[in-house]
């Protein structure tokens, strides 16, 4: 971070220094490091209202929200608070937490008592991270390329049929997909597995339906979006320009059009993480897989408080970063737009 | 026609034209209706609507009654179970009839939460301006980048389920984008020359938002509405689905379809809820495409 120190300067250095330099130098100069950093600076603050709002919403629980079924003597139940450290002020409970929380602690699970909260999440990641980065991987490829072949054979056959399938992909939800396909698949054709998984052995054959149930509705919303931003780049003045240069139509396509088209895609980059993380809850129920949002669910369902806060406090640190990241790239991608 | 009473036809015309002027809502009505998806759509819908309205009157069962000796039967037409009936015995058609109701019903009413609360943010942010501005804004993106729907998830943990809660919390959560929208079309349509124009002419801040800004808005705020529909049902199937939102032995499409994805051995519980929601959804959506392409052509 020692290079965004002159942040004063960094918008007016870079025009000096781009036409002596390499192309290399030229991209570092040209990376808004100002708003790089103002953005990360940014996104601590709502890291930190996440924690807190979800930590005050526990505390507003009616109720000790570690209390348990049984009556308990007033000694026993004495000892258990000051085990959990809820004899403290609130205030200090609080800090614990937060402290705790950076470290990567979220406390012990209520309702699986030899467990811990980032244990119980530590089983899940392996799954979860497995479909929804293969799902995102998909929907990015296959949304894009359907895209640009939709906005070059604009009102072909090829494209409506691309868009209809969007149409049908946005409409119908993962939680009816999803059942469908292990229905189709699954129990009819017996193509792959229904659902269920041994985490031992995740493999194609039990991942591939859960994988394309979570992608459909994301390659849907991909291939729109790159569809019209395509259609209106190639209308613009510099892609004329390029072809009245007598350039190939490949070449136009992929170094002067498609570049710019896709600056729309990185900017759903956050919003698609929401989805996925939204759609994996749903799909890892449907197919019986056991990942982070089953066990979400699980804790959901059977009032596991420290797990549902864990698991919140977890997807919004991923949402908030993949919108980082989102932004950082587009600032980079996007040359026309200053950050000032 | 003679050359001579051609001007005079040409002036009743105009007289006409001037009585009455084909405004910018008769031109979008007009687009709105040449749009062949969207009247089916609006039709279809109509239909849904009235059968989740008065569809479990009429209907023979009660969606709550349980045939102990009929359950798990396939769709027939002995008794009347055109859907089948579910593990309990009860009446598919009622239970997605009552489904149905609730799903529109929590649509209807989160809807109406978010454009209430997204219009007042918005427009009051958009039209003040400044440093009150940036505040709401700022807020509004901090608001945006947290994962609102695992704090609802939060929220019924912490305070139990209920119907009610679920209807707050989904409309408070989705009236940001609409507050962003409304804000944008505020800061855009005041500095225009017709506001500039009744400004000049004398016409008050008041007057200048009634008459100017919030009759432009509609447009936009009723292309979102149709787009909210949708989504918020979504969040409230979405909630079911997994078992956090409605309640036995109320039910929503969500609930039906996440009970009938339990039971893919007889898939016409499935089948129905899923094609009710799907035919709903579609229907919104098209009724959106077809109202925006309406009311903003250049967007094609």
């Amino acid at each position: 971070m020692s290079n965004t120190a002159p942040i004063p300067t960094s918008s007016a250095a870079p025009d000096k220094q781009e036409r002596s330099s390499s192309a290399l130098v030229r991209t570092f100069n040209r990376i808004p490091k100002a708003y790089i950093l103002r953005r990360i600076l940014t996104a601590i603050p709502t890291m930190l209202v996440i924690i807190t709002i979800a930590f005050f919403m526990m505390r507003a629980a009616p109720g000790n929200p570690y209390s348990t079924d049984r009556k308990l003597t007033p000694e026993v139940e004495a000892n258990l608070r000051a085990n959990l450290g809820l004899d403290k002020p609130l205030h200090e409970q609080y800090f614990e937490y937060l402290g705790n929380v950076v470290q990567g602690d979220l406390g012990p699970s209520m309702k699986n008592k030899d467990k811990t909260v980032s244990e119980l999440i530590g089983e899940g990641l392996p799954v979860s991270l497995t479909i929804g980065a293969w799902s995102i991987t998909i929907a990015l490829f296959a949304g894009v390329g359907l895209g640009v072949i939709a906005a070059i054979r604009q009102n072909s056959a090829a494209d409506y049929s691309a868009m209809s399938l969007a149409m049908i992909g946005i409409s119908i939800p993962t939680f009816v997909t999803g059942p469908f396909l292990s229905l189709v698949f699954g129990v009819w054709l017996g193509w792959f597995a229904a659902g269920g998984l041994d985490l031992g052995r995740m493999n194609f054959n039990n991942l591939f339906l859960p994988i394309l149930t979570l992608a459909l509705p994301q390659v849907a919303i991909i291939s729109r979006l790159m569809r019209a931003s395509m259609i209106e780049t190639l209308r613009s003045n510099n892609i004329r320009t390029a072809r009245a240069k007598g350039l190939s139509e490949t070449r136009i396509l992929f170094r002067h059009a498609a570049p710019a088209a896709i600056l729309p895609v990185v900017s759903y980059l956050g919003p698609a993480i929401v989805g996925v993380i939204t759609g994996s809850v749903v799909v890892e129920r449907v197919f019986g897989l056991p990942g982070v949002g089953a066990s979400f669910i699980d804790g959901a369902i059977t009032r596991d408080y420290t797990r549902v806060m864990g698991t919140v406090i977890l997807y919004g640190g991923l949402i908030i970063l993949f919108n980082l990241i989102a932004d950082i790239l587009y600032a980079v991608l996007d040359p026309r737009v200053r950050y000032e | 026609m003679t050359l001579a009473s051609a001007p005079i036809e040409r002036q009743q015309t105009l007289e006409l034209a001037a009585r009455k002027g084909r405004s910018l809502w008769d031109d979008s009505r007009r687009r709105l209706l040449s749009n062949k998806a969207a009247v089916a759509s609006m039709i279809v819908l109509g239909v849904l609507v009235l059968i989740a309205l008065i569809g479990p009157i009429l209907w023979p069962h009660g969606y709550e009654h349980q045939y102990r000796d009929r359950l798990r039967i396939g769709p027939t037409l002995e008794n009347f179970h055109l859907l089948g009936t579910d593990i309990y015995g009860r009446d598919m058609v009622a239970r997605i009839m009552m489904g149905l109701r609730i799903s529109l019903a929590v649509g209807a009413i989160a809807t109406t939460v978010s454009l209430v609360i997204g219009v007042t943010w918005g427009a009051v942010a958009g039209f003040v301006g400044g440093r009150t501005d940036q505040l709401m804004m700022r807020t509004v993106d901090v608001i945006y980048a947290m994962p609102f729907i695992f704090f609802v998830i939060l929220m019924t943990v912490v305070f139990g389920r209920s119907i009610f809660l679920i209807f707050l919390a989904i409309g408070a959560i989705e009236w940001l984008t609409m507050a962003r929208i409304v804000r944008g079309q505020t800061l855009a349509i005041k500095e225009k020359e017709f506001v500039e124009a009744a400004r000049a002419a004398g016409v008050g801040p008041w007057g200048i938002i009634t008459r100017h800004i919030l009759p432009n808005l509609l447009g936009p705020v009723a292309v979102y509405v149709t787009l909210t529909l949708p989504i918020v049902i979504l969040q409230e199937s979405f909630l079911s689905f997994i078992g956090l939102g409605v309640q036995e032995p109320l039910t929503s499409l969500g609930r039906l379809i996440s009970d009938g994805q339990r039971e893919l051995s007889d898939p016409w519980m499935l089948f129905g809820p899923a094609a009710t929601m799907v035919l709903t959804l579609f229907c919104l959506n098209f009724i959106g495409d077809g109202l925006r392409d309406a009311l903003d052509p250049k967007d094609r």
